[in-house]
């Protein structure tokens, strides 16, 4: 492999010649070399404080702890289960509203989009969890269906007005009615294009079903601090999250490579052709949004 | 109505915690963001390889994990500091990755040609940075850095939850003294409002005045 072919072109480096790439070899020693001492000085810091003892990582091997961690992990998965088809249902529902012809149906819709959108997500689950009085789970739900739903509404309607003008046309034309149009022409060319993004929305979803823990719902990380604080274990704290952060960071990157799979795929697919397919990425810029 | 003048202090002084959160967290994630995104773009292959494991690992950690590991984990390693400060890493680091991502997207969006017209003309590398790639960069980097820091003040509220002073956890004070929950949490959504469309107006203002027409 040759210096160029392993970075993507850019505007900052020439193409090295024998110096750089000396320079840079030298750099990489050195750099290398930084990193791994940082890496070996965390591993000493888990040593020094005893985090490997037979005490602490004891409690994994007994069957009540290892349930205990899994009924954790299949409410996480519950809530996102809930939350995701809900927020899916609710931004269909927005971005309808948005795109409504009347405007009445169009500013409420706006008005609860930019609103929910704008507010911390903590907020609303403390909100119906507090105010509201309601069990950890729904409290939870809620506050991600509302979150995330205002998102994905801004993601369909952005989806439908980024097919080709054309599409519309033609359907029109073809006699079409408003229904028609957009059920049988705009929705499923809007979808393709932007199902990379709904995937990467879904994975925000995901990652805040860990706020359940907050409002003491029973899901995985609350799982972790009880095994934790436990005195008897010698509070295996840093053990905790040394077995749950993978498990943890690993559903969310599984789901984050399918949605950059789902993009790939569609970039190639002459289906998607009418519309701009999205980029998989978290928390970006939806085209046309500033 | 009442809830608000009667404990302006209270409401004061989370309204602030969060403002203070929010800026000491945005700077160190605007840092931590621009070293990583250098990274990234470096022609070493293991300062890269960092960066990338950073913005990946980063980018998928729950946040709530994140402020779980960093407030109630590292103390175990003897690093005992104030919860805020615990706050501004967990936020700051969170934050960076995202940072990342967009500064590294606007550095690629400069065309490859004017950087080999810069070398051409005899600049060094220090100034084609300074004066041709990145002011080109920066211009088209507002828009998503702003939004960015707009979910970082969002963001902030998981603080509350673990005893940092700042908006959402007056509730907790102002229940305890009987006042009506639900004008309670009006007035935090509007402190929460004000300041989200605070740093959307001054981006805003920004793109206004040196972003890219699109």
């Amino acid at each position: 492999m040759t210096a160029t072919s392993e970075q993507e072109p850019s505007a900052l480096y020439d193409v090295p010649g024998p110096k750089a790439r000396k320079r840079h070899r030298i750099f990489g020693v050195l750099a290398t070399l930084a990193i791994a001492a940082i890496l070996g000085w965390i591993l000493y810091l888990l040593f020094d404080t005893d985090q490997f003892t037979t005490a602490k990582w004891r409690p994994f091997a007994y069957t009540g702890i290892q349930e205990l961690l899994l009924r954790g992990l299949g409410n996480t998965l519950k809530a996102f289960a809930y939350a995701s088809v809900l927020s899916l249902v609710l931004g269909g529902v927005l971005a309808v509203g948005r795109l409504s012809d009347h405007r009445p149906v169009r500013w409420v819709a706006t008005v609860i989009v930019e609103f929910f959108r704008a507010m911390p997500v903590l907020v609303m689950i403390f909100f119906v969890f507090v105010a509201l009085q309601v069990q950890a789970l729904p409290a939870l739900v809620t506050g991600l269906t509302l979150y995330n739903g205002s998102v994905l509404a801004e993601v369909f309607r952005s989806g439908v007005n980024s097919v080709d003008k054309g599409q519309r046309e033609a359907a029109y034309a073809l006699g079409m009615r408003k229904t028609q149009v957009m059920v049988q022409v705009l929705a499923p060319q809007a979808l393709r294009a932007m199902l990379p993004a709904i995937i990467s929305q879904l994975v925000v979803a995901l990652k805040d079903t860990s706020l359940g823990y907050l409002i003491t719902y029973e899901e995985f990380l609350h799982a972790g601090k009880l095994i934790a604080s436990n005195l008897d274990y010698d509070l295996p704290f840093i053990p905790v999250v040394m077995v749950i952060s993978p498990i943890y960071i690993g559903m969310c990157m599984l789901l984050s490579w399918f949605a950059q799979w789902v993009s790939r795929r569609q970039r190639r697919d002459p289906k998607a052709k009418a519309a701009a397919v999205t980029r998989a990425e978290p928390g970006g810029l939806l085209p046309g949004e500033r | 109505m009442n809830v608000l003048t009667d404990n302006f202090s209270t409401y004061g002084k989370g309204f602030l915690g969060t403002v203070e959160l929010t800026v000491y967290a945005s700077l160190l994630a605007l840092a931590l963001g621009f070293l990583m995104a250098s990274f990234r773009v470096a022609p070493v292959a293991s300062l890269r390889f960092f960066g990338t494991a950073w913005v990946t690992v980063l980018r998928n950690t729950p946040l709530t994990l994140l402020f779980f590991a960093v407030l109630l984990g590292l103390p175990r390693f003897g690093l005992v500091l104030p919860f805020q400060l615990f706050a501004v890493l967990a936020l700051g680091c969170y934050t960076s990755a995202f940072i990342c991502e967009a500064l590294r997207s606007g550095i690629n969006t400069v065309p490859r040609g004017q950087g080999e017209a810069a070398r051409s003309l005899g600049m060094t590398f220090g100034q084609t940075l300074s004066a041709v790639v990145l002011p080109q960069a920066f211009r088209s980097v507002i828009a998503p850095v702003g939004s960015t820091l707009i979910a970082l003040a969002k963001n902030s509220a998981i603080a509350g939850a673990f005893s940092v002073t700042e908006l959402l956890g007056t509730y907790r004070t102002l229940s305890e003294l009987g006042y009506n929950i639900i004008w309670t949490f009006v007035w935090i959504a509007l402190g929460y409002l004000i300041i989200t469309l605070t740093i959307s107006a001054l981006f805003h203002l920004m793109e206004k005045r040196w972003g890219v027409a699109r």
